[in-house]
């Protein structure tokens, strides 16, 4: 047992329901208890999906501990078929179901008979894998089921005339997911390149098939999307690119990566037109690295910084920190602890210090010991920073709703540069700022005459009133201090005790 | 239409709601010196921490006793391992009860939780109580109700006395549970406590002679064992959620302490003049409540008497029994708003909802999260149901929050429907589902 008051990565079905509902008609059944199908709640606020989340539950109720589930499973996967018609129903246990040890293997087996959809279980070990693992293992087990189904042979395959890739993982609730997909998109096309499918989001199951027909497999996130790839490298000879185009120097090296993997193909030299093209976007399109040579941000040389993260973004900062903005990382860490000796191996030479844990409280501490100028972490770190009074950037999951703007924010890529710029940039200065301001004393020293609505001669607030009013939270306190003394003074009583506070909240009309 | 009664429905309990190990969150905060313990996977800690959103930054006085692998086939001894939490507990925090939180995954494995507490209890020198807020058994609000239910075990024993004694079940926030005991006082009626009370320490004594009353529709459970173990009395009486519902509430006190109410009439009627803006607002508008909370029958009359029609109330779990009196508000209103008896379906089944809200189109429909946005998306106003627990909702002078709440959709919506936008899928997507 553990005591444990936050986490950074999420349960395994998590990833597994994210695998589900970024396919295009795909409908996940969990096997769980009243209540676990929180994770609609999550798509539905946080991602603010216009769309009913594609998930329910075969509740597990007293009924079922007692006498199994029996029937109801094969039930609801056979209504489901037929309410929603989805290609594919994904059985997805829960931590509750794996204790259980029902077959469930059994009811697909025996929902598959009745249904004209695919029902697969999702091979996940709840108390052995977290939700980015789950994520990976569903989703190399749906890519994996398709290709086989399709049973496609050796030399059958016809690759696409022009040089095409499929992306792989992009995911619904991923940090900054949709808008990283359109950069990339973006990116191919001005290298001549199609995408052949982006997985799983928005992809029909159906089209699965035609994953082998790409040249390569680009895997923007590691945490998500590498056993895919290494799948199909194993069974397909499709070579992938698992390097993150986050900042410019990575974005650069991924370039050419796909280029050395095209030129295989081709046996064409594209070399130098590519190379022209980084350059120009480099140095200008991007404005990123004239902006870390300008004059303002030699100010930032040297500065202290904290970094943390999952493997993927946490690894990419540090990079783009220290070389290309000269920042001093003097910690980079990761809650990835499965991948600790990648993160370990890309922050080498980078950073004073690793730090791998699951632990918020470890990585609280450190902000403290280091008290760094600057921190980029997740949303734990950003709380951590506003309680040591340390500006915060967010780089990656776990985020709060307001980590999915509307607004055009990818991470990857040339335009991603620019708003790792800006975040870089504007968490330190604001750090600056208040520096500076506590030196010189604040905004203003002069005793601010504030203009009080309350002549508070003629009113007077009893013992019992006073101590109700405290009881109010402070940012409405004041408000209702104001309509409490004007319902007074309209009904002219001298004295506000707790009646006259609630007759005044009674005849409050807005 | 005067014969007509309520119709009690079924259906398949697949149906959206709050784990009940939610009520952790508002339950710490009520109770200032207790310390709650759910014992629990990472998708009991992952549901809370994303739930109660940034309250886990204040140091919240709860935690999850994690289980792992260990734990599960009890390669671990689970006493020494909560002995070892609790002590850590104790040290940390200092509390004055710890409360275990019995999950899914504790009632699968079969952790006997009832038979540990007392030994650790005796170990670390202070009380502690196991209550199964569980997915199996529970829904939501539930939550409370088994924490209560074994709270008031815990109460001191009464000592006989002349005058009667009143005790108030259900967690209200500090104010709303003052203003409840003000209304009583001013009838001539002296509430003697409160389960729970801000503090632990403070548990209010039980026994033959006293009376209680809820003041929540979830409290069954608490009820029963007020009844049962604590020799207590109940007075059976609607909830004192709008200004209908705390009139009959006072009423059905007083009736039972032989005090004849008095100035109701006018009170109950100056809240209502009061609510007058806002009653021309949901004026025959109709509602649908999916169901999620047990708030809705008490939510559902108030909502009658305020001039809507109520299509289907949705309802985790009907007790009959302790919704006795709100029920026969529910069918008296109707009957003197002259409006239809709404179905009231218990664990229903919120994909057969969905068809029926298509069929029905109401003008408002009162829902958890994972609908509100889709629904929204189709054209149809919604309400978030968990809203409604947060709130202060209780007694006259709150009446005004549930309308605020009730109508607010309803204000946003009829500012932006003349932009010719309200339906936000494509044709198809909006047929398929809706």
């Amino acid at each position: 047992m553990k005591l444990a008051y936050w986490m950074y990565a999420g349960p395994a079905h998590i990833g597994t329901l994210r695998v589900a509902s970024s396919f295009k008609n795909v409908h996940a059944i969990m096997h769980a208890p009243l209540g676990d199908d929180y994770f609609n709640v999550m798509r539905s606020m946080l991602e603010r999906e216009r769309d009913f989340t594609p998930v329910t539950a075969s509740i597990v109720d007293r009924h079922v501990l007692a006498r199994g589930s029996q029937e109801k499973v094969v039930e609801n996967i056979t209504r489901k078929d037929q309410q929603e018609k989805p290609d594919l129903i994904l059985l997805t246990p829960t931590c509750t179901s794996s204790i259980l040890q029902e077959d469930l293997q059994n009811f697909v087996e025996r929902a598959l008979r009745t249904t004209n959809s695919h029902v697969l279980l999702a091979d996940v070990n709840h108390y052995r894998v977290n939700e980015f693992q789950a994520a990976d293992r569903t989703l190399e087990q749906i890519v994996a089921f398709y290709l086989q189904k399709a049973s496609i042979q050796e030399g059958q395959i016809q690759k696409t005339e022009q040089p095409s890739v499929n992306i792989l993982g992009i995911f619904t609730l991923g940090f900054h997911h949709q808008h990283d997909c359109r950069e990339i998109y973006r990116l191919l096309k001005d290298l001549g390149i199609q995408i052949n499918l982006i997985i799983p989001e928005g992809c029909l199951v159906t089209n699965l098939r035609k994953i082998p027909e790409a040249w390569l497999n680009i895997v923007p996130y590691r945490e998500i999307g590498l056993m895919a790839a290494q799948y199909l490298e194993k069974h397909y000879n499709m070579p992938y690119v698992a390097t993150t185009p986050m900042g410019l120097v990575e974005t650069a090296s991924w370039i050419r990566q796909i280029c050395t993997i095209i030129e295989n193909q081709t046996q064409k030299s594209c070399q130098q037109n590519y190379e022209k093209y980084i350059d120009q976007q480099t140095r200008f399109v991007s404005q990123a690295a004239w902006f870390s040579r300008s004059i303002d941000c030699q100010n930032l040389t040297g500065k202290k910084a904290l970094v943390f993260g999952d493997a993927t973004h946490a690894a990419a900062m540090t990079k783009i920190l220290v070389r290309e903005m000269g920042i001093n990382v003097c910690c980079a860490g990761t809650y990835c602890q499965n991948d600790a000796d990648w993160f370990r191996e890309q922050v080498q030479g980078f950073c004073d210090e690793v730090l791998i844990t699951e632990d918020h409280t470890q990585v609280g501490n450190r902000i403290a010991e280091i008290e760094p100028a600057a921190i980029f972490g997740t949303q734990m770190e950003r709380h951590v920073g506003k309680r040591l009074d340390i500006p915060c950037g967010v780089i990656s999951a776990p985020i709060h709703i307001q980590n999915f703007p509307l607004s055009y924010r990818p991470f990857l890529g040339y335009e991603g540069t620019n708003q790792i710029a800006d975040l870089v940039y504007n968490s330190f200065t604001l750090g600056m700022e208040d520096h500076l301001l506590e030196i010189f004393g604040g905004h203003d020293v002069k005793t601010v005459i504030t203009k009080n609505l309350s002549t508070e001669e003629n009113l007077l607030w009893n013992s019992g009133a006073q101590m109700e009013l405290q009881k109010i939270p402070g940012f409405v306190r004041n408000r209702i201090k104001r309509n409490t003394e004007k319902y007074a003074r309209s009904k002219q009583i001298k004295e506000i005790t707790v009646e006259v506070m609630y007759a005044a909240k009674e005849a409050l009309s807005s | 239409m005067s014969t007509e009664t309520l119709k009690f429905e079924c259906e398949t309990g697949n149906y959206h709601t709050f784990c009940p190990i939610s009520c952790v969150s508002w339950l710490y905060q009520k109770i200032s010196d207790s310390f709650f313990l759910v014992i629990g996977t990472k998708t009991c800690g992952y549901f809370l921490q994303n739930a109660l959103g940034v309250m886990i930054f204040a140091e919240p006085r709860y935690a999850m006793a994690e289980l792992e692998e260990g734990d599960i086939s009890a390669q671990l001894h689970d006493f020494d391992e909560l002995k070892r939490l609790c002590l850590q507990i104790q040290q940390d925090r200092n509390p004055s009860v710890i409360v275990w939180i019995g999950t899914c995954t504790t009632e699968i494995i079969k952790m006997d939780l009832e038979g540990m507490a007392p030994k650790i209890e005796e170990l670390i020198n202070r009380p502690i109580l196991v209550a199964r807020a569980n997915g199996l058994d529970y829904a939501f609000t539930q939550g409370e109700d088994t924490v209560l239910a074994a709270m008031a075990h815990r109460c001191p024993e009464s000592i006989p006395s002349t005058r009667p004694q009143l005790v108030l079940f259900g967690s209200l926030p500090n104010t709303v549970a003052q203003q409840l005991t003000r209304e009583l006082q001013n009838q001539g009626i002296q509430v003697t406590g409160w389960l729970p009370e801000a503090r632990y320490e403070e548990l209010p004594s039980l026994g033959s002679g006293v009376f209680v009353c809820g003041v929540n529709p979830f409290l069954s459970r608490t009820a029963t064992t007020l009844m049962r173990r604590r020799k207590c009395q109940l007075i059976g009486a609607p909830f004192p959620i709008g200004p209908d519902g705390t009139r009959a509430w006072i009423e059905k006190i007083c009736q039972v302490f032989n005090v004849t109410p008095k100035n109701l009439d006018q009170r109950e009627a100056q809240i209502w003049e009061n609510l007058s803006d806002y009653l021309t607002l949901v004026q025959s508008k109709s509602v649908f409540f999916m169901g999620d909370n047990l708030l809705e029958i008490s939510l559902a009359r108030f909502l009658i008497r305020c001039g809507m029609i109520v299509y289907e109330i949705g309802i985790p779990y009907m007790d009959k029994r302790f919704q006795a009196s709100e029920l026969q508000l529910l069918e008296k209103t109707c009957r003197q708003m002259q409006v239809p008896m709404p179905r009231i379906v218990e664990k229903p089944d919120n994909s057969n909802q969905i068809q029926r809200i298509r069929a029905l189109q109401p003008d408002l429909v009162i829902t958890g999260l994972a609908h509100s946005n889709p629904l929204e998306a189709r054209g149809i106003t919604t309400k978030w149901s968990v809203e409604f627990t947060f709130a202060q909702i209780h007694g006259f002078t709150n009446a005004r929050d549930i309308l605020e709440l009730v109508t607010r959709p309803l204000r946003r919506n009829s500012h932006l429907k003349d932009l010719g936008w309200s339906t936000l899928v494509t044709d198809g997507e909006s047929q398929k589902t809706l």
